[in-house]
């Protein structure tokens, strides 16, 4: 039996729905873009184009929740499936768009570089636990205005998994769109095999702004898969209560639903977010708190509930160094969300509020997405009764390490994490050097990156996707790519 | 391929039945039993315990191993009667007096006699008369112990100092094991060495008998 929690029953969700729609209908959403807001308006909501203001109607809102697919998959450079969100699956994926990478030989943060986002892409193909990549921190060493576009053309170009992205301009949709059709061939490809999900936010309390909506529609135009990812403060910019987060919550979300499914019935959508709550101590918003989670798990409730996959920012910590915190508050979260049945979890790697990531964290937080995925396996009966044969057996032998039940389901019942997660006797742990979990962690950083294979995308595509690259960082005035994507240009 | 490398290769899949019949050929076509043993069935087992000690393998696939090695052993052994099995040392092992549990000791067993030792197993609740008469009868150079409880530790220092009353310290060595017992407690009773598990046993086995040849 898989095991489900839940926090939420049907008649408090259905009350949260009920209390957002009288929100998006009573009170309405600023949205920062006449286009949207002319569209809203062409299908019978209330704008005021001048005060970027509109009152949703229910009819919109039925409408939009009709055409929401109830799941989709993703495919990765190669064209093979490799997520079905759907249901209670989980996928993770790493945490996305962090400024700064934690640096194993200093131990302190600073700007990443083309050479650090390659190591990243290194690394992230090897992880079995988490099958996509995300375009994970932004290289600064090229242009501010390619930064989004930069880190999926490395992405694409150095790992096969599929990417969650975003663009953080309404430019940078094309050139992000146009990488996407160099893999696929043509807009029919991609979207039957979709490669990409991008994060579009709403602004908290209950906004958009023009380039985040514009996102949600040129995603939709191409039916690229979206999260929409809603970051409501608890106590903040949103109510104390985690019920009254969640309704505001809901609001922003299904605010981007509508938008999304009235521009294309029927793309894609994660019901996704990263609220918090806010440590009115510190002025933070803590990725690792426990009610932070809870909400998370609980709005992928509603999501699933209003019928489709969810997402959300959970597995992370917001400590700063690679330390007993990191762990805690990421396993926490991973076990949660897996336990909650969210389908793209979000985190593994990241520090600091996401705001920092860690090849070594990413190498720990993979045992923790495969011991969670162990969990979710939950406990089944394997040939088990009768038992008297199997006692039979053990007492007459003494032990099972060779019987046959055991080589048949060792490897199933058990998972076996990787040499970042200290299972020896003390006695080997010294003798193999006394290695604290940040040193080994990084041997396996090193051990990854040193065994990795080149992408099996085809060399045209890839040359392909570095002269559309070198294109647009032309129109930024960068003549040349960093020196690591030279071998690609010939 | 050659008859040996294809009894190590089918040693290190366990497979048995593959392995006494390599075994049966091997001997046909008049191949000297010892380099069956030392190039097939030992040199399999060496390399099953690197793969193990790296985590390319499980102790399952170990065990698996080492009975593919005792069944081509079987068909050697006769051949060996008159000066008996090639060793490269006999072992006595046992858990000491007051202690039931006995797999671990097991297991370093079986990785002792895949390395080439002749193992001499005691069984459990071994006294510590028992573990030095055995060793003098038998000519044994090593006595391995073992304990999983701390109220049964005790017992392996009465053997430390039995051996030396008896005036056969340092002739026959003394290695222990198991959960509760640490290199520190070996050196706290004098023991010659410690293994923290099965392959590390063997390694430190093997240094012993180094050490006093």
């Amino acid at each position: 039996m898989r095991p489900i929690l839940r926090f939420l029953d049907d008649e408090l969700i259905e009350r949260i729905i009920s209390e957002a729609r009288d929100v998006l209908c009573k009170l309405g959403v600023e949205i920062n873009n006449k286009n949207i807001l002319s569209m809203l308006q062409d299908h019978g909501a209330t704008v005021e184009i001048d005060n970027n203001h509109v009152l949703f109607t229910d009819e919109i809102i039925d409408r939009a929740l009709k055409t929401v697919p109830p799941s989709f998959k993703l495919y990765d450079v190669l064209g093979n499936e490799t997520h079905n969100f759907s249901e209670y699956n989980v996928y993770f994926t790493p945490g996305s768009a962090a400024l700064h990478i934690l640096d194993y030989e200093t131990k302190k943060i600073r700007k990443p570089k083309t050479s650090d986002y390659i190591r990243y892409a290194k690394v992230i193909s090897r992880l079995d636990n988490i099958v996509s990549q995300s375009t994970a921190f932004i290289p600064a060493d090229v242009h501010e205005k390619i930064s989004d576009s930069y880190r999926l053309y490395l992405s694409l170009l150095f790992c096969e998994k599929p990417v969650v992205t975003g663009a953080f301009t309404s430019e940078a949709f094309a050139i992000m769109k146009d990488l996407q059709l160099a893999i696929r061939g043509t807009e029919e490809g991609l979207v039957a095999k979709p490669l990409t999900v991008f994060s579009c936010c709403p602004t908290s309390p209950i906004k958009w702004s023009d380039v985040t909506s514009q996102n949600v529609v040129d995603c939709a135009h191409y039916s690229i898969p979206i999260e929409l990812v809603s970051m409501p403060l608890s106590g903040f910019i949103a109510p104390v209560t985690l019920v009254g987060t969640l309704v505001q919550h809901t609001v922003e979300t299904l605010s981007g639903i509508v938008i999304s499914q009235l521009t294309n019935p029927g793309t894609p959508i994660l019901y996704g977010g990263s609220p918090s709550i806010f440590d009115v101590r510190y002025e933070t918003t803590p990725m690792g708190a426990v009610e932070t989670e809870m909400i998370d798990c609980a709005y992928n409730e509603i999501g699933k509930y209003l019928g489709m996959p969810t997402q959300a920012y959970i597995s992370l910590s917001d400590a700063k160094q690679f330390d007993a915190q990191a762990g805690l508050e990421s396993s926490m979260g991973a076990t949660l969300a897996a336990l909650s049945g969210i389908n793209s979890i979000s985190g593994p790697g990241m520090l600091d509020f996401e705001s920092c990531q860690s090849l070594e964290k990413l190498i720990l937080d993979n045992e923790i997405c495969g011991m969670t995925l162990r969990l979710i396996k939950g406990i089944e009966t394997k040939e088990d009764f009768p038992s008297l044969p199997r006692f039979k057996e053990l007492l007459k032998e003494k032990h099972l390490l060779i019987s046959k039940h055991t080589s048949r389901y060792l490897k199933e019942e058990f998972y076996f994490p990787g040499p970042v997660i200290d299972r020896a006797s003390r006695a080997r742990w010294q003798e193999e050097g006394s290695l604290t979990l940040w040193e080994r962690a990084h041997s396996e950083v090193e051990r990854l990156i040193k065994d990795y294979s080149t992408s099996r995308l085809q060399e045209d595509t890839k040359r392909e996707l570095t002269k559309l690259m070198k294109a647009e960082a032309s129109r930024y005035g960068m003549e040349f790519l960093p020196s690591e994507c030279k071998k690609y240009l010939l | 391929m050659d008859l040996l490398k294809e009894i190590l290769e089918h040693l290190q899949h366990g497979d048995d039945e593959k392995v006494t019949a390599l075994t049966k050929k091997a001997l046909e076509e008049k191949i000297q039993p010892k380099d069956i043993l030392d190039k097939g069935l030992i040199a399999g087992m060496n390399i099953i315990g690197e793969k193990y000690k790296a985590h390319e393998i499980f102790l399952p696939d170990v065990l698996l191993a080492a009975k593919a090695m005792y069944a081509g052993m079987d068909l050697l052994k006769p051949l060996f009667i008159q000066e008996g099995i090639p060793t490269i040392g006999k072992v006595i092992i046992g858990s000491v007096h007051g202690d039931l549990h006995d797999i671990g000791k097991n297991l370093v067993g079986i990785m002792l006699k895949g390395a080439g030792f002749e193992v001499i197993n005691l069984g459990n609740n071994v006294t510590p008369e028992k573990f030095i008469e055995t060793a003098q009868q038998e000519n044994a150079a090593v006595i391995g112990m073992s304990a999983l409880l701390t109220t049964t530790m005790p017992v392996m220092k009465r053997v430390v100092d039995l051996l030396k009353e008896k005036g056969l310290s340092g002739r026959i060595k003394i290695i222990i094991g198991g959960a509760p017992v640490s290199e520190e407690f070996a050196q706290e009773i004098g023991a010659d060495a410690y293994g923290y598990d099965s392959v590390n046993a063997v390694e430190t086995v093997t240094r012993l008998m180094s050490k006093s040849r």
